[in-house]
């Protein structure tokens, strides 16, 4: 199974990233927008997902300073894609 | 008495590290690959960018070989002194409380800073009941240090902060100002500014032998001669 592991900063731990880049889309010309955070993705191949948790307590993530969410992605996805419009 | 830094790929400051702990003893680089402490007295953890840094400062570096003997040193009441790096890499390993988050200015800071000792009478600090006020460098990206409220409350009221910065020295945005804090037992500490740069005259100071003087009467005090 490929996964996705979307990690980000605990709720209420202050991430001068996400506030930076919040102060710079109103710059231009993107007002409306609130709680940026800034986190990191992770894409794995895994055999065993079951495993995903255990792998995300100990090393993928700190839990003591973020959140994961594990996300089941397409198997065998191409990667290369990520970035390109749809349009 | 013998030290032991220890050396992963992409330390920087393990010299440094050595020959500031060689004015209180002997010292010797302990290579991280290797499971072995070759019967130090106390560990150093050096600054620098373990294994780069990936993943999170200090994330990968704790799985080294190396680690495993210091843990077990330190469960054993071992003496381990984290410094920068060395603090990350022990918080990480779960073996000091915390964490510590990219500063909050988003800033590498490079700077003297001014520095409280909260208590004098733990074995990193015993030298300094007439030096409660340091000037040490800082050097780091990653030294915001953190930790959840609760576990704040219980670090101060258990005594285990034992280093801060100076009322308009923070660097970091650091919680409570907290520079260094101790493990529950006492005998592991982690702090972000670098005491083996301040042991010369040369360099402006040198508050930082205070640390390593510690240790060593520390040390001196437990073995009989």
């Amino acid at each position: 199974m490929r996964a996705r592991v979307l990690v980000k900063p605990k709720a209420g731990i202050l991430d001068p990233q996400g506030q930076a880049v919040q102060r710079a889309l109103p710059a231009l010309g993107f007002t409306g927008v609130a709680n940026v955070h800034i986190g990191r993705l992770i894409e794995l191949d895994v055999e065993d997902p079951a495993r995903l948790p255990e792998m995300c307590e100990r090393l993928l993530t700190n839990p003591l300073i973020e959140d994961y969410e594990i996300v089941e992605a397409e198997t065998a996805a191409p990667s290369g894609r990520m970035g390109t419009s749809t349009s | 008495m013998k030290f032991g830094v220890v050396r992963f790929p992409g330390s920087c400051d393990e010299v440094d590290a050595q020959l500031a702990a060689e004015h209180a003893g002997e010292a010797i680089i302990l290579w991280h690959g290797d499971r072995d402490l070759h019967g130090v007295d106390a560990v150093i953890v050096p600054g620098g960018f373990s294994y780069g840094d990936y993943l999170r400062a200090g994330a990968i570096a704790r799985f080294a070989p190396v680690m495993e003997e210091v843990a077990e040193f330190a469960r054993a009441g071992g003496i381990v002194l984290g410094i920068c790096n060395g603090f990350q890499v022990l918080c990480e390993a779960r073996l000091l409380p915390g964490a510590l988050l990219p500063n909050a200015s988003l800033r590498f800071v490079f700077r003297q800073v001014e520095l409280e000792v909260v208590r004098t009478d733990t074995p990193f600090t015993r030298a300094c009941t007439d030096h409660k006020r340091l000037s040490i460098p800082v050097k780091h990206q990653t030294g915001r240090f953190y930790a959840p409220d609760d576990q704040l409350r219980r670090l101060e009221s258990d005594g285990q902060v034992l280093l801060r910065y100076a009322p308009g020295h923070n660097p970091n945005g650091s919680l409570r100002d907290i520079a260094g804090v101790c493990n529950e037992a006492g005998n592991v500490f982690g702090l972000m500014p670098h005491p083996e740069h301040a042991v010369d005259p040369v360099t402006g100071s040198i508050d930082g032998l205070n640390f390593f003087e510690s240790i060593r009467a520390h040390v001196a005090d437990r073995i009989p001669v």
